[in-house]
């Protein structure tokens, strides 16, 4: 493996054994004066599963953006597959990692298969725009999330949970080594949040797709995620396999309600 | 009913992506070939109707250097040279370029109403024009007045004074330059409306330009606005990529690998001097740069990386024919034809989704 053919249009180098595909390390961020997040050290290695719960304002979300590089850390550093992300531009900070957006409003109609498209933008020729090999992987993309009964559908018309999916498709289709997603499952029925899951799961097991996730809905991340991290007013409050962190002790600590999450695998 | 049957089988076959782009190479060919159309027919028809068949000899002759076996009296040759032809290249040059700042903009902006007028060039440009109206000095410089000097300062200084104080404001981007746009736009028209108020006699050279015309199309004017038009209209269509990012949103674009700030300063500036160099040489050409981008859309999506050649075509075909109406019908300011021509047609297709693209 020579490095000089490392060139822009390869793909990012494969995760080497113990280098995380993501690290923060003594992240701080704020926006305008207000603190969010204060010296978070986490590492995500190659094909590991994450899920980031929290409180509303904990910070779950800003998190995600200083890790994607659209949010500048006050203090810290981030670092994608070893590289600090100041050093990489954003195509290749877009290799590295693909974000699942929040919910995205359309100015123009535009198909279903021409937003997954989208995902491509990192990879296509600059001029030319999509080459067979993106074709494909938007055809794959497609293919994997379940949405090809909405090829050729104007994506504005469609439902929040149909929208989701698309957006989760474009991300797919992007084919970065690190998959973040904001709050998957917020607009999705039972059966979409469990495919969605399982989904993530096969992504995470199969192709070795690393997997950071906000969620809400404590039993699927104890359900599907074998790592969790609980976030609490900017910090780390608690890292680890669901059974160690989702005690009633920090829920009640970091919720402020008493529950039991059934940690059972049915 | 075609419709129907395009989604069953896009249905069908699961996931195969169908942007055509055998399509869109059939609709660039046929606005092409329109063109070419437009520009026989912009030139032949006119207080002397000139014959197709020389029309085309004398454009062949000027335009590709063939020789036709078709005689063509040296008066008619005089009229096509000197007169028609630098009007008609002058109106494609012109409507291509109001045409794509147009579509580059709304992308941009991510907004449907935006038009290459929008971040106060119009009201820049116009004010300029009347200073230069109002201005008791006359220079000319290849065949550009003051007018037009300051027009196109005008058009430019607007926007980046507008680009400049929306930096300052606490505002989301998008929202900091459509605020202060309209800001900047509102103080540069009450300046012109003084100007125009101050004007006396002048007041119609003013009004003239603020409908816009094709009256002082020339070859030198057309050899000065046509590289500028050009040329951003080829480093905008290079920078397709991050208009397509900016569909989903500023963050969804920076995410896509889309240097978000570094993209807009370019593609402003290079919309800028586009619309600039238009307005300097037409006058403040209104409707063109508003709908062609949204009929393109309706028919090839919203790929930017087909939105804005095809954009350029079907603004320099409109503004030939509205152009070519204007001076049928007795020399109409051409704002006002291409507003007749273009508002029903409009408003015509919007009804129509035959192609599954909505507004």
């Amino acid at each position: 493996m020579t490095v000089a053919a490392a060139s822009a249009t390869a793909p990012p180098p494969a995760a080497g054994r113990g280098v995380p595909v993501l690290a923060l390390e003594g992240v701080a961020a704020a926006y305008r004066q207000r603190e969010v997040l204060v010296g978070i050290d986490l590492a995500v290695g190659a094909g590991e599963r994450v899920a980031l719960v929290g409180p509303n304002g904990a910070g779950k979300s800003t998190l995600l953006r200083v890790a994607a590089g659209v949010l500048l850390p006050t203090a810290g550093q981030v670092r994608l597959l070893g590289r600090p992300i100041g050093e990489l531009d954003r195509v290749a900070v877009a290799r590295r990692l693909a974000v699942v957006p929040q919910g995205a409003s359309l100015p123009f109609a535009a198909r279903v298969e021409e937003v997954v498209a989208l995902g491509r933008l990192p990879h296509e020729h600059p001029l030319l725009g999509l080459g067979p090999a993106d074709r494909a992987a938007v055809a794959a993309a497609i293919e994997r999330v379940g949405i090809g009964h909405l090829v050729g559908r104007d994506a504005r018309e469609l439902s929040l949970g149909e929208r989701q999916l698309v957006l989760l498709a474009l991300a797919v289709a992007q084919g970065s080594p690190l998959l973040v997603l904001d709050e998957p499952t917020v607009h999705l029925d039972l059966r979409h949040q469990v495919e969605v899951m399982a989904l993530l799961a096969d992504l995470n097991d199969r192709d070795g797709t690393a997997v950071v996730a906000v969620l809400h809905d404590l039993r699927l991340a104890a359900r599907f995620f074998p790592r969790i991290v609980v976030l609490d007013r900017g910090r780390v409050a608690a890292d680890g396999a669901p059974g160690e962190v989702l005690g009633p002790e920090l829920v009640r600590a970091v919720f402020g309600v008493d529950v039991e999450i059934a940690l059972g695998t049915a | 009913m075609a419709s129907r049957g395009e989604t069953l089988a896009s249905a069908v076959t699961v996931g195969r992506p169908r942007t055509p782009p055998h399509r869109v190479g059939l609709v660039a060919g046929a606005g092409l070939a329109a063109l070419a159309v437009a520009l026989v027919a912009g030139v032949a028809l006119g207080p002397v109707a000139i014959p197709p068949a020389e029309t085309i000899a004398v454009l062949a002759r000027r335009l590709l250097g063939l020789d036709l076996p078709v005689a063509v009296a040296p008066a008619v040759e005089a009229i096509v040279v000197d007169l028609r032809l630098p009007r008609v290249l002058t109106a494609m040059v012109v409507g291509a370029g109001l045409g794509i700042a147009g579509a580059t903009l709304q992308g941009l902006l991510r907004n449907p109403l935006a038009d290459p007028y929008v971040l106060g060039t119009a009201s820049g440009a116009a004010l300029g024009a009347a200073i230069a109206v109002l201005l008791p000095v006359r220079v000319l410089v290849l065949e550009f007045g003051l007018l037009h000097g300051l027009a196109f300062l005008g058009a430019l200084g607007a926007i980046a004074l507008v680009y400049r104080l929306a930096r300052l404001t606490p505002l989301t981007p998008l929202t900091g330059l459509l605020l202060t746009g309209y800001a900047v736009g509102s103080l540069l028209a009450a300046g012109l409306a003084m100007a125009m108020y101050l004007s006396g006699t002048s007041l119609r050279q003013i009004f003239a330009y603020l409908l816009g015309g094709l009256d002082g199309a020339s070859w030198l004017r057309l050899a000065v606005a046509a590289p500028l038009v050009l040329g951003a209209g080829l480093a905008m269509t290079a920078r397709a990529r991050a208009l397509n990012g900016l569909l989903l949103g500023e963050e969804a674009a920076t995410t896509l690998g889309i240097d978000v700030r570094r993209e807009r300063a370019l593609l402003l500036g290079l919309a800028a001097l586009a619309t600039a160099a238009a307005v300097a040489v037409a006058g403040l050409v209104g409707f063109v740069g508003l709908v062609v981008p949204h009929l393109v859309r309706l028919v090839v999506g919203p790929n930017a990386r087909h939105v804005l050649p095809l954009s350029a075509i079907a603004g320099a075909l409109l503004l030939v024919v509205a152009d070519l109406g204007a001076r049928l019908l007795g020399n109409l300011p051409v704002g006002v034809v291409t507003a007749v021509l273009g508002a029903p047609f409009f408003l015509a297709l919007l009804r129509r989704t035959r192609a599954g693209y909505e507004l």
